[in-house]
């Protein structure tokens, strides 16, 4: 399998996780679909690593990896928030940021 | 059975990628959040299987581990903490999804179609890191990753660590009652 078949998948899951975020109106979907988007540029990365034969690619997906555990705990936190705020997870009702 | 030896790598390609897109279509059209993160677990696992199809034995563990196990376990709690009859959401998508939908088929389109238009063999360089051996040996994916992580990346591997811990503080503090 050639890395271009690598770099397909990764276009259209990208593309399906913008999709997500720019249109979903749960805030839960929307950070699945973050992640998603952070598992296609993973594919990228591990493609070109084993392109190029170069183990650059797989240390930067563990870097990727961390970043986007990071954001699932930050980005839960604040759902938390909201919902103990408003009683919902839809973003529509999360108009302003005061209490 | 010569063409399952002779087509292997690509029928297990093809058999992972759909599951990915399979599952990431889920997350995106699914109404319950609660199959949305099973889903999302199902292309997670995908691309675990599609990291040790290039040999990136490390990253595809990493990938259970830590997607699999750490961000799936933290969406299922905050999912089962919200109430989810309460929600009762009237319309799923924004008015702007037919829009979207399009648009992503095209760019989609214009990438796929420009890798069918790149040229076939790309020249590999000879890199200083080889895949499998460090200076002539022959070391195990881990061994390798790890000799790039702790020599070459040492300073961002710290700065990463020192990040998860901001996050996790963060995270405490957002989500403490009060």
């Amino acid at each position: 399998m050639g890395s271009s078949h690598y770099l397909a998948l990764s276009a259209i899951l990208f593309a399906l996780g913008l999709f997500g975020i720019a249109t979903r109106r749960n805030l839960i979907t929307v950070l699945m679909s973050i992640e998603l988007v952070l598992n296609s540029v993973n594919l990228n990365l591990v493609a070109f690593s084993f392109e190029r034969s170069d183990l650059t690619g797989q240390v930067f997906a563990v870097f990727t990896i961390a970043v986007a555990a990071g954001e699932a705990a930050v980005g839960l936190g604040l759902l938390l928030a909201l919902y103990r705020l408003r009683s919902t997870t839809e973003l529509d009702r999360a108009r302003e940021l005061e209490g | 059975m010569s063409f399952l030896v002779a087509h292997g790598s690509a029928l297990l390609f093809y058999l992972f990628a759909g599951l990915v897109l399979a599952g990431a279509v889920g997350v995106v059209t699914l109404r319950n959040p609660m199959y949305g993160a099973l889903s999302l677990l199902g292309a997670f696992l995908g691309v675990a299987a599609l990291f040790l199809l290039r040999h990136a034995e490390f990253v595809g563990l990493v990938q259970i581990f830590v997607y699999g196990g750490g961000v799936m376990v933290l969406f299922l709690f905050v999912i089962m903490l919200v109430n989810l009859h309460r929600l009762q959401e009237s319309r799923m998508f924004a008015s702007t999804a037919p829009l979207a939908a399009v648009v992503g088929a095209l760019l989609v389109g214009l990438i796929v179609w420009a890798l069918a238009q790149a040229p076939r063999a790309v020249p590999t360089v000879a890199a200083s890191t080889s895949l499998r051996s460090i200076a002539g040996a022959t070391a195990g994916n881990s061994e390798a990753v790890a000799w790039v992580l702790f020599k070459d990346y040492l300073v961002p591997f710290e700065i990463a660590s020192v990040f998860l811990l901001v996050a996790m503080i963060g995270a405490v503090v957002l989500g403490r009652k009060g």
